[in-house]
């Protein structure tokens, strides 16, 4: 079973959720932060070795004495990565380009060749040897995150889980649907405050049209009369977890440790949680 | 002469920029308001806006195979990088279009419609704060530093036609296309962040991002009593990366206070203290994109 934790609005506590549940279900789940503009999973969750794979993109290369400045190729791309500029010839913009190869295979004179940028890494690290992370990172300035996300959803596992956490990214975008995408069902992580309502009914209507099955965790909640509670029960909106708003869990946040140092009941809650979720998505126990 | 543009921006999301940005609108004069947040857009929720204009935005184009002329070759899913041709049964479709047109013009069949897709809409308001632009994206949709673009050139225009002197622009979370798109070509960038190790990662990567672009950066520090150590530790990884540091923000209920409000904090909270250092912020960041 594959889990997205979203959010829409940033900062709702989407990490924090996850590596808790990821900690507390260390036997049976493993988490890959998809978050690749911002990965934070790795600031809490330390140690282990580590190691890395290259994320690559191929952008074209001209070579001159073969262009005839014909245009065919910089009127094709739909990202404005190549254009013509007068006397200079044919310019590319690498940091513009996706990496969809059609430029190469327009041309008609052959002058095209393509060669690899880096577009972001992949780590693996196993912490404490039973909890594997794979945290997916965006290199500063490219534009494709989601073939980063691509990469570390696809990454081989190191340990055989029968769940695996997807820490998705912020925002209702392309990069949240490549993540949440591949996920059997997404659980939405809301404040109870009206930007984390507005920007959770986006959430859902972008999940909604993916046809996933989706429910919600409150963070920051004050009990079940808050904002976030009333609204999700008159949407008919099942909650799977009210986080309660106290400064303690702000503090330890503030010092890297999770949600299991701050509330000692939270451990065997996320066991239930999780046991719950999966045989709602495959009715039966996790294997 | 083209306004100067001041973008606030803070890498980890949920640090308090839309609070922060509603609170500069209402102290700066001749200025126009731009929300480049364009796929979870907050700013309107603090302005009370009343639309004037309004547009679509065609984001780019979306292929889709005429299973009536499709002959299932199968090139399509061979060209497409982007994993997007999916084969059921034989018949062939498409999911999640990345929109580069690569099937398209090699289709044998000619069998590939490419139409624009319209993946969400603009706004020009008048708002409690003055002019503002503002957008929705289709949830799910593509595309969203064109549209932050897109917002950024309305907001431009509008303040060229009124004769303002600022662009004030609430920017997306993350370092990818939106905020590339919200950040290159400004006059100055402020950063939002909290002392947590995310927010101080996160204001890392932003930082970065700005030196990238060449545009200067100026640090705030909200919630900052929540981890006073950390706070001066951030405040010193960003002057060792050039930039300045504006006076920190403490851990307030009024932030939230104010959204439930639906107001600014310097208007649901007028003359208190925090409203008073918000305005004290505005005017040095402003004096400081001058310089």
């Amino acid at each position: 079973m594959k889990i997205a934790v979203a959010s829409g609005k940033g900062g709702t506590g989407k990490t924090t959720f996850s590596v808790a549940l990821a900690l507390a279900n260390r036997d049976r789940a493993r988490l890959v932060d998809c978050d690749v503009e911002e990965p934070n999973a790795h600031l809490f969750l330390r140690g282990g070795e580590s190691t890395t794979a290259s994320v690559w993109a191929s952008v074209p290369v001209v070579d001159a004495s073969r262009c005839d400045s014909c245009g065919r190729c910089a009127s094709f791309c739909q990202y404005n990565a190549l254009a013509l500029a007068g006397s200079a010839g044919l310019m590319v913009f690498p940091e513009l380009c996706h990496d969809c190869g059609g430029c190469i295979l327009v041309c008609p004179s052959k002058a095209l060749s393509e060669r690899k940028v880096l577009r972001g890494t992949v780590e693996t690290r196993v912490i404490d040897g039973t909890l594997e992370l794979v945290t997916g990172r965006l290199e500063v300035g490219s534009p494709s995150a989601p073939t980063v996300i691509r990469a570390a959803i696809e990454n081989p596992p190191a340990l055989q889980r029968g769940v695996t956490i997807f820490d998705a990214p912020p925002g209702t975008a392309c990069s949240f649907a490549s993540c949440v995408h591949q996920a059997d069902h997404c659980v939405l992580v809301t404040d109870p405050t009206p930007f984390g309502l507005h920007d959770l009914e986006l959430a859902i209507e972008a999940i909604q049209a993916m046809t996933k099955p989706f429910s919600v965790v409150i963070n920051r909640s004050s009990g079940d009369d808050d904002l976030a509670s009333r609204h999700c029960r008159r949407r008919g909106i099942p909650v799977l977890l009210r986080i309660p708003e106290r400064r303690e869990i702000a503090e330890c946040y503030s010092n890297g440790g999770s949600l299991l140092d701050a509330d000692s009941s939270m451990g065997e809650r996320l066991r239930t949680l999780l046991d719950d979720l999966h045989f709602q998505v495959s009715g039966g126990p996790i294997q | 002469m083209s306004p100067r543009e001041i973008v606030v921006l803070s890498g980890k999301g949920g640090t308090g920029k839309t609070s922060v940005t509603a609170a500069f609108a209402t102290f700066a004069k001749k200025t126009v308001l731009a929300d480049c947040d364009v796929d979870a857009a907050n700013l309107h929720l603090l302005l009370t806006p009343c639309v004037t204009e309004t547009g679509t935005f065609t984001g780019g184009h979306e292929a889709s195979i005429r299973e009536s002329d499709c002959t299932s070759c199968g090139l399509c899913g061979k060209l497409c990088r982007f994993g997007s041709v999916l084969e059921i049964d034989g018949w062939f479709g498409i999911s999640n279009c990345e929109g580069c047109g690569v099937c398209v013009e090699f289709c044998p069949a000619k069998a590939i419609d490419w139409n624009p897709s319209i993946t969400g809409s603009w706004m020009v308001s008048d708002s409690i704060a003055g002019t503002m632009v503002h957008a929705r994206l289709r949830p799910g949709a593509e595309n969203s530093g064109k549209l932050a673009s897109l917002v950024r050139k309305l907001a431009r225009d509008q303040a060229q036609a009124q004769g303002a002197d600022v662009v004030l622009i609430d920017g997306p979370p993350g370092i990818g296309c939106p905020a590339i798109a919200s950040l290159t070509g400004a006059t100055a960038a402020l950063v939002v962040t909290e002392p947590t190790p995310s927010g101080m990662h996160d204001m890392e990567r932003i930082l970065d991002l700005a030196g990238h672009f060449s545009v200067p950066a100026r640090v705030l520090v909200n919630k900052w009593d929540l981890n006073p150590e950390l706070t001066a530790r951030i405040e010193a990884l960003a002057q060792a990366k050039g930039c300045s540091v504006a006076q920190r923000l403490p851990y307030a209920n009024e932030f939230t206070h104010s959204q439930m409000a639906a107001l600014p904090i310097p208007l649901r909270f007028p003359g208190s203290e925090l409203a008073r250092r918000l305005e004290e912020i505005w005017k040095e960041t402003l004096t400081w994109s001058m310089s």
